[in-house]
């Protein structure tokens, strides 16, 4: 982004730290919804609210989506975890206390790669260092009424389920770090465990950076910041860019290392685009966590461990690379459909298996199919044409009885008319045309047109498009495609 | 070991206690009693054993994920010293 | 016989009998207590009305020949750290003087189930910390025996108004021995079932690890009946024990044959006052005169149950109780007062961070602040692993001599406390004596075995003295019958105050 950094070389280090709502209906440790945009307090019950004399009750679902999630990224599971407090107080955590996992927190120890279809970047594998679960907290706004001397608490977020991933810091580039956050974000959508929407807030993300200095053969670290209220991956990337370039210059100013200055956090203001410090909460590191005795510990055991494994199903990574090899896309084309979602890769598949062309199937979903969604404003699951009615029509395409923009309008009566594509066609007055009556149909022409055959011969191969027209002419459902390649083939013959 | 002053106003701040300098005084000489007759179980030989922080050792209690009907707002906010009849009020939360 | 001086038991039954009405029996009680709580000072709210209209609708529904609870017409009185709805809940704290709960605790839905009528609420040591009743923010609570005595704590009003004839049975609860000893100090018998037994939720926490609801009563009938009603598994509260509840009321009345009583040496070591271990002493010959055999235990670490025991209690009380902050619920300082009084000795704070500090330095009493300092303290960093996780491994070690006595012997026996009740204002100034009061019960509590205490004599002052049970985890029936057993043999349940 500066030219001194660009023109020295030295290494940005980046870790993350993610949280993510869970897709439970109720809360974590209790039986009120965590419906988003709700009025303020409506959604809570003398838990949320912290009275004294309630009591926690674990959600079993949300145990179990942490677990998914743990599992897809490659974490070892704990066999014995418990839930701990962790002791301040703010006015949107009730009880002055946050449920949360402390020392042993249910799984640690994973990974994930990150992806880069275009090949820009290096495949980076990113450890995970823990997932966690704990209790989400309220949400407090200044009061603009009373000149912002007070402040609105609402607690309709309070107890809503939480993980937190907490990565190494193994990203080397903003770009790697988006590139993380967008593999993660793919593989939660995935696993149906959160709808990670940055909006609302159920996917949050804090950074950490640094930068590693080469000098006189050793490296240093430059002092860890914080990064925070970044609302996007995009401003999570333009943050950490920024951020990258002012450590640079603060560095070559000040010289301070990591462990000269106490662990700084700075937020990202998108607008003016630059983190600023942020207040630091005195003795805000002692939190007290002691393990909560109103939770009893979870035990977990290979076999259930199995059991969710299995019912993971095929991963965006694995799909990909299945994607490549199985049906011969592209990694663009792969990553393209994977990022669709679990329910359109999967039609994908039903339509390249039935019609036998994987890179047809991916055109025409891509171009066609994802065009007519957004159209139409529906998902795959409600599209009215099946992968098996799909897949016979692209047969047709891929043998020649259609071409591609006949194969258009078919696809639209079938949507229309909810009929094969054998009807459809039927309707609209298309037939195929029989193979042997098409080469009749080109020896004739050929015949007629002993100069264009000449022409072709001598080497001026685009004459052939005359013979096109011509057959066109005489019988309007043959495919140009299929009458340009039989009559090369004749030409050559006759040579 | 007693505790000093300094360790208990601290302390108190932690806690979110607003202590007098005569409650301060009588806190710290009390805790520093209190703290040194526990240091007795520093004696103990613990070596090997595990931590015991509930009196009923169970495991794995979950309830099903079902929503049931929040409190009424009304209800919710009833007993608040200060709400503006859609949210808690408190003395500013320093910006974010 | 008079109303008041009924059992439990008996006037369920009488009312089942139609020998007396809810309302007989509730206006006795109401009129008892206006006769002599203006002494004792065991109630902090009495609810005539309620109770008479409650026991109105039981003895309508009963001569309609409609089905009734358990306990229909039974009145009692409530700790005020037991949650009701609707109603003021204060738990002996200025904190929650105007706190109204929108719910009922389990056991007080229980209870309420069972058509229990309730007289009204009573006092406490503020949020369960005290062992005197001295610490309640409202008023101090007397010892029905003597009048210049305290009854115990923390649930001292429980005690306090069994042993003057104001309710046949009250529900408290026990952390460290809040049940038996203010159950000892006025001879009455008071239970504490084992950790989990009976449901927590709504129970306001002091120590949630070790808290749990018992009974108060004039015998151990009365408790066992109460006991049947109160335990049970809870959804709503996670460490609530899944496990069927015998019939306590129907077996409490068999005698436990063989029986082996353990005597631990540790208990008779020091500081036992002279009356007690006499009295002591005497109920064993009684347990020996049954057929029981005494055998002496060893309890190796018993003399550090009281630190695990303080460390553990004020750990949790100093997170449990940081709810209390002036946000949601609860006592709030005066802002715009606090702001025109400009700046303090925490300048740097926030206007939000001194209303947390003030409005908690007015709410709490004395006790509840050294207990939330002492806690706070043992949780921070570089002192966590030297206290708190130290007495957690010290908990297991006494739960493992527990363990090996029971293996020997059936049943625990040894004095509820040290001595008898003290003048009121006695100790007020020492809390470390208090503390050190309380180490024959607090084990019960780390271990989470049930326990009770049973009156067994008196001082040559007059005043009671308590026998202490104890019984292995979920051994209630075993602990029930052997505490029946010596009742049965004995009258010192049966004696009232003047």
């Amino acid at each position: 982004m500066n030219a001194t950094q660009s023109a020295t070389a030295h290494d940005v280090v980046i870790g993350l730290e993610v949280h993510v709502q869970l897709a439970t209906q109720s809360k974590l440790f209790c039986s009120c919804a965590t419906r988003f945009g709700a009025p303020p307090n409506t959604l809570t019950c003398p838990l949320c609210i912290g009275m004294p004399g309630t009591l926690p009750v674990m959600n079993r679902h949300a145990f179990e989506l942490a677990l998914q999630t743990a599992v897809s990224l490659d974490c070892q599971i704990a066999p014995f975890t418990k839930w701990d407090r962790k002791n301040y107080y703010y006015p949107d955590l009730p009880k002055g206390y946050q449920i949360s996992q402390y020392d042993l927190p249910f799984s640690h120890d994973g990974h994930l790669d990150t992806y880069d279809p275009k090949g820009n970047l290096p495949v980076r594998r990113v450890g995970i260092i823990r997932v966690h679960l704990e209790e989400d907290a309220g949400k407090s706004m200044h009061d603009e009424a009373a000149g912002k001397s007070d402040s609105l608490i609402d607690l309709n977020r309070t107890g809503t389920p939480l993980l937190e991933i907490v990565t190494e810091p193994d990203m080397r580039s903003p770009a790697e770090a988006k590139a993380f956050l967008t593999e993660l974000k793919l593989l939660l959508t995935y696993l149906g465990v959160s709808d990670c929407n940055m909006q609302e807030g159920s996917l949050r993300v804090d950074a950490n950076i640094n930068l590693h200095v080469p000098r006189n053969g050793e490296t240093i670290a430059t002092p860890i910041v914080e990064v925070k209220n970044m609302n996007s991956f995009r401003a999570v990337e333009r943050a950490l860019e920024y951020e990258a370039g002012r450590q640079w210059e603060e560095w070559q100013a000040t010289g301070q290392k990591m462990g000269d200055v106490p662990k700084q956090t700075r937020g990202w203001d998108d607008a003016a685009n630059l983190t600023r410090p942020q207040r630091h909460k005195e003795e805000s590191s002692d939190y007290r966590y002691f393990p909560d005795p109103d939770l009893v510990p979870v035990v977990v055991s290979p076999e259930e461990i199995e059991v969710i494994t299995k019912s993971l199903g095929e991963l965006p990574a694995a799909l990909r690379s299945r994607l490549e090899s199985e049906y011969g896309l592209s990694a663009y084309d792969s990553d393209v459909l994977v990022n669709q979602g679990r329910s359109l890769a999967s039609y994908f598949v039903q339509v390249a298996e039935a019609c036998g062309n994987g890179k047809l199937a991916s055109n025409w979903i891509q171009q066609d199919i994802l065009r007519l969604l957004k159209e139409r404003q529906e998902t795959i699951d409600d599209f009215p044409v099946s992968a098996a009615a799909l897949a016979d029509l692209l047969r047709k395409v891929d043998q020649g009885e259609l071409d591609t923009s006949k194969g258009r309008d078919v696809l639209g009566g079938m949507i229309d008319s909810g009929q094969p594509a054998e009807d459809v066609m039927l309707e609209l007055g298309i037939a195929a045309v029989d193979e042997s009556e098409l080469t009749a149909l080109c020896e004739q022409l050929l015949v007629e047109n002993e100069r264009i055959v000449a022409d072709v011969q001598a080497g001026k191969v685009q004459a052939i498009g005359a013979l096109i027209g011509q057959a066109k002419k005489r019988n309007p459902n043959v495919n140009p495609g299929r009458v340009r390649e039989i009559c090369l083939q004749l030409i050559s013959k006759r040579a | 070991m007693s505790l000093s002053r300094e360790a208990v106003t601290k302390v108190a701040l932690l806690a979110r206690l607003e202590l007098t300098p005569e409650e301060l005084d009588s806190i710290t000489s009390q805790l520093g009693q209190i703290v040194d007759y526990v240091q007795q179980l520093s004696s103990v030989d613990t070596e090997g054993v595990e931590p015991m922080a509930h009196a009923m050792e169970q495991h794995n209690v979950f309830r099903a994920d079902e929503v049931r009907p929040s409190l009424p707002r009304e209800e919710a906010l009833a007993n608040a010293p200060r709400h503006n009849d859609e949210y808690y009020r408190v003395p500013a939360v320093l910006g974010d | 016989m008079q109303l008041t001086e009924t059992s439990a038991v008996d006037l369920v039954e009488g009312l089942q009998a139609g020998r007396w009405t809810a309302v007989e029996v509730a206006r006795s009680f109401l009129e008892r207590i206006s006769g002599k709580d203006p002494e004792i000072g065991a109630f902090l709210q009495v609810h005539a009305d309620a109770a008479l209209e409650q026991a109105e609708r039981i003895d309508a529904r009963r001569a309609t020949g409609k089905s009734v609870g358990k306990l229909a017409g039974l009145p009692l009185s409530l700790k005020d750290v037991l949650c009701t709805r609707s109603q003021p809940t204060t738990c002996g704290s200025r904190m929650l003087e105007n706190f109204q709960p929108p719910f009922d605790a389990t056991s007080v839905a229980k209870l309420r189930d069972a058509d229990a009528v309730f007289l009204g609420k009573v006092n406490m040591d503020e949020f369960a910390m005290g062992s005197s009743c001295e610490n309640s923010a409202f008023q101090a609570t007397r010892n029905p025996w003597n009048l210049e005595c305290i009854p115990g704590g923390s649930s001292g009003g429980s005690a306090a108004c069994v042993a003057a004839g104001m309710a046949p049975i009250s529900i408290g609860s026990d952390t460290g021995g809040s049940v038996r000893q203010p159950a000892a100090l006025c001879g009455v018998t008071g239970l504490k079932p084992t950790y989990g037994r009976i449901s927590r939720y709504g129970l306001v926490a002091f120590a949630s690890s070790l808290d749990q609801i018992g009974p108060v009563g004039t015998s151990v009938r009365d408790v066992a009946l109460l006991l049947e009603v109160l335990a049970g598994h809870d959804p709503l509260d996670s460490t609530s024990i899944d496990a069927p509840v015998p019939p306590y009321s129907q077996t409490v009345e068999q005698p436990l044959k063989n029986l082996t009583l353990g005597i631990a040496k540790e208990h008779f070591e020091s500081g036992l006052d002279g009356d007690v271990e006499s009295a002591v002493r005497e109920a064993l010959r009684v347990y020996e005169s049954l057929g029981a055999t005494i055998k002496e235990v060893s309890l190796p670490h018993a003399p550090h149950a009281v630190g695990t025991y303080y460390i553990i209690a004020c750990c949790e009380c100093s997170s449990n109780l940081a709810r209390y902050d002036g946000v949601h619920y609860g006592h709030r300082t005066d802002v715009s007062q606090m702001l025109a009084e400009g700046g303090n000795s925490n300048d740097d704070l926030t206007p939000l961070e001194r209303m947390y500090c003030r409005s908690r330095a007015e709410g709490f009493g004395p006790e509840v602040k050294r207990r939330i300092m002492l806690g706070t303290y043992a949780l921070s960093a570089g002192y966590y692993d030297a206290y708190y996780l130290q007495a957690l491994k010290v908990r297991r070690l006494i739960r493992q001599d527990f363990d090996k006595a029971f293996e020997e012997v059936d049943l625990l026996v040894g004095p509820v406390m040290p001595t008898a009740a003290y003048k009121l204002g006695e100790k007020v100034e020492d809390p470390l004596s208090m503390y050190l009061s309380d180490l024959f019960t607090v084990s019960a509590n780390l271990t989470g075995q049930p326990a009770i205490s049973v009156p067994c004599g008196f001082t040559s002052g007059g005043l009671p003295i308590g026998l202490h049970l104890q019984a292995p985890p979920m051994e209630e029936e075993r602990l029930l019958r052997g505490a029946w057993m010596f009742q049965n043999a004995t009258d010192w349940h049966q004696r009232r105050p003047q």
